[in-house]
């Protein structure tokens, strides 16, 4: 059986816990999550996550069923190896000498990347691009001194006019999970 | 109209047609306790220990079919549900757990009995709320049984900090629940169905495997249907022993560890197997690289989750078990599998399993046919886990639907008083008999004085032996015979129950045997029964852990392997 990275897409309720619930069902199910980024999608009260889960299809299949079934979890769809694009960005803060420094900035045009904070002894690259891009880029810098880096974790559309999570349903109903104020 | 939150939900509990609640209480559930004498159509049965709430409203749920409801407080209130809570989920048992929460104000301060309980049954609730204010309560309860008992059925806890109990809001029940990530699957693919109905067609040596589903969507006839219009034996898992009448001449028993081992046999050599309502749980299909090897599989379940998660499946049907047998049964066209009956009955006879040998001694499974034979089969059995679990499984036939309840997945050990406490309260008109070991029934032992106390009629029978029995056989046959921490020192059942205020007798002797059951059947109450068994009786057949099915151990003495041959075929 051949593991290789899965992308995955759920459409989930816009709740405290949501996340927490998504994140330990795969930790029961002894999968470890590459990267998890989530944020709202355009629908009101959903959010979308994308999830990077390395597996074979029938484990990752199985994942997917499983998440399904979390109340929370409006839809989930696998959209590996289909016509998807994928993006991720990072921050990455190299070490650089006023030797250095011009080197540096030329890598970082040819990876149409920004350099978005200057230092005496460093500048700060933030670059978006697929997972690949990133890679290289880290790779090339690497040789300048690296600081630190953070990375979003990917996120993910499939291409072309329709979405792969469309929900024909009415939004969720609102639930007004405000805590009480207390004095 | 202007509520507390405590008056929201006796309303709610009262809309959702609760009758029973299973709890005790504490500090932080006070409020929701106080409210519940204005509401007398909410009976509240006290138990002595959490375990015993939950394990009660599952009793009462697995024997109603209906959502079983237990009343927790904080802390270790809802710690002690912990248990139960992953009994019910394990073996798809609808019931709603409620808790109380410290103050919200309080919440995340680490305050006396404060636990993050939706954070600790988080892996095992079908969902689970906390609270946030009093206005919505209404809406969580109504939410939360729907979830409960339909698609597949599981627990819900619904946590509530106690200023949402006292605080007022408007209350206005939900006519529906709104739930956009909740739509499970009812009726089957017809195309599927289909192809299903052409594998049952040409298959020669077919096999019908029955699950709790099957008792869980009510589709007993539907079964019975489809076994004799096909001619299809039908063998079941534990948990859906009781879907289909076990002195059928179609019913060859139950498989797994320590079923029967023509069961086992017919599993490993079908061509086709119709799994209806279970989920191939490894205790059944022992190592599922040597399960029914020759078989393709149907798989019928309500939860897609399901099919293909253990084992391979060739025709997956995700749908209500009823619905998709209903779709099915019109499509089948009457056959005969003469031979592979009469090889099945073979098998029967060459290996009949569950006799019970002549001799002095009073064995286990001689109590338990006797219990069957006093009772003519009609009675509800509540087994705990264990030895006693098998012999009662065996040795009690069960032409009854749903007559028997016991722990399956989580294997819960003293499940069996508390969910016959539940079994009782939920079906008054029926004999419940309660059948432990003495291990297990140390474990919940402290609900004799819930029986006491509400009058429940449970009869309890002990299958007493002097040891952590199960285990002690796999120190038997596993780990030469150490028995290291399995011998236990008993105290006198009949005494404890005689404190309790509960009649009981000791029996030793194998001609008391029916005199005792006949007894505790003619008594109004409660009745305790502690049958000192032969101790060191070990249950057979055997699946040793690890093997194929068709590798069952079945005699005892001898310990010899019947390797059925398939080529023989």
């Amino acid at each position: 059986m051949v593991v290789a990275k899965h992308t995955l897409v759920a459409l989930v309720a816009d709740k405290p816990g949501v996340l927490n619930r998504v994140a330990s069902l795969f930790r029961r199910r002894g999968f470890n999550i590459e990267s998890i980024a989530v944020g709202h999608s355009e629908l009101p009260h959903l959010s979308r996550m994308t999830i990077v889960v390395g597996g074979t299809v029938t484990m990752v299949e199985q994942v997917r069923k499983q998440l399904d079934k979390v109340v929370d979890v409006v839809k989930v769809s696998d959209i590996t190896g289909g016509s998807t694009i994928t993006r991720e960005l990072a921050l990455i803060k190299v070490k650089v000498t006023p030797a250095t420094r011009s080197e540096v900035m030329q890598i970082v045009d040819i990876f149409r990347a920004d350099i978005v904070d200057v230092a005496a002894d460093s500048v700060t690259v933030e670059v978006t691009g697929d997972e690949q891009k990133i890679n290289s880029l880290y790779e090339l810098l690497r040789r300048f001194g690296i600081r630190e880096v953070t990375r979003t974790g990917c996120v993910a559309m499939t291409r072309g006019g329709s979405g792969s999570l469309v929900v024909g349903e009415k939004p969720l109903k609102t639930q007004d999970r405000k805590r009480k104020k207390t004095s | 109209m202007k509520m507390t939150g405590a008056q929201i939900i006796c309303e709610s509990l009262v809309r959702e047609g609760v009758e029973v609640i299973f709890g005790i209480l504490g500090g932080a559930i006070l409020p929701l306790y106080d409210t519940l004498p204005r509401y007398p159509q909410l009976r509240h049965i006290l138990v002595r220990h959490e375990q015993g709430a939950v394990h009660a409203a599952e009793g009462y749920a697995r024997a109603t079919g209906k959502v079983g409801v237990c009343l927790a407080t904080s802390g270790p209130g809802a710690t002690n549900l912990v248990t139960g809570i992953a009994d019910a989920y394990l073996d798809s048992v609808p019931i709603v757990a409620m808790t109380g929460q410290v103050a919200s104000p309080f919440i995340g301060k680490d305050a006396f009995q404060e636990i993050d309980i939706t954070g600790i049954t988080l892996p095992i609730t079908k969902h689970n709320y906390l609270a946030m204010d009093t206005g919505s309560l209404a809406g969580i309860i109504k939410e939360a049984f729907y979830l409960a008992r339909t698609g597949r059925p599981g627990p819900v806890l619904i946590d509530i900090p106690k200023d949402f109990q006292i605080e007022q809001a408007e209350f206005r029940y939900p006519s529906k629940v709104d739930l956009p990530g909740y739509k499970p699957t009812l009726q089957g693919h017809p195309a599927q169905i289909k192809k299903a109905a052409k594998l049952i067609g040409e298959a020669e040596r077919p096999l019908i495997l029955a699950g709790r589903g099957v008792i869980i969507s009510g589709a007993y006839a539907e079964l019975k249907y489809l076994a004799e219009t096909a001619q299809i034996p039908v063998v079941t898992t534990l948990l859906g022993i009781s879907s289909f009448p076990e002195s059928h001449a179609l019913s060859y028993g139950w498989l797994g560890m320590h079923g029967m081992a023509y069961a086992n046999l017919a599993v490993s050599s079908c061509d086709l197997i119709i799994a209806i309502g279970m989920r191939f749980d490894d205790r059944a299909t022992s190592r599922v690289s040597g399960f029914a090897p020759h078989a393709r599989i149907i798989h019928i379940d309500i939860d897609p989750a399901e099919i293909g998660k253990n084992v391979r499946v060739d025709v997956p049907i995700v749908g209500d078990v009823k619905n998709v047998l209903k779709v099915l049964n019109k499509l089948l066209a009457p056959c005969k599998h003469i031979d592979w009956v009469k090889q099945l009955d073979n098998w029967r006879r060459e290996h009949p399993s569950i006799e019970i040998r002549d001799c002095e001694e009073l064995l286990p499974q001689f109590v338990i046919r006797k219990i069957y034979e006093v009772t003519r089969g009609e009675a509800i059995i509540v087994t705990g886990v264990g030895q006693s679990q098998m012999w009662a499984a065996q040795h009690y036939w069960f032409d009854k639907p749903n007559s028997l309840i016991s722990s399956g997945g989580l294997g819960t050990m003293g499940f069996e008083l508390p969910a016959a406490i539940g079994a009782k309260i939920g079906c008054p008109d029926e004999v419940v008999w309660s059948i432990a070991g003495d291990g297990g029934f140390q474990m919940t032992i402290q609900e004799l004085a819930t029986i006491a106390q509400e009058r429940v009629a449970v009869k309890i029978a002990i299958m007493n032996n002097g040891y952590l029995g199960m285990v002690r056989q796999w120190q038997d046959l596993f780990y030469d015979k150490r028995y290291v921490a399995t011998k236990l020192n008993c105290p006198d059942f009949v005494k404890i129950a005689e404190a309790y205020g509960i009649p009981g007798l000791t029996v030793e002797r194998k001609e008391e045997v029916v005199p005792a059951i006949e007894k505790a059947m003619s008594e109004p109450g409660p009745f305790l029964i502690n049958f000192m068994v032969e101790p060191e009786e070990n249950v057979y057949p055997m699946v040793a852990p690890g093997t194929s099915l068709a590798e069952v151990i079945e005699e005892p003495k001898k310990k010899t392997k019947v390797v059925y041959n398939s080529a023989k075929l």
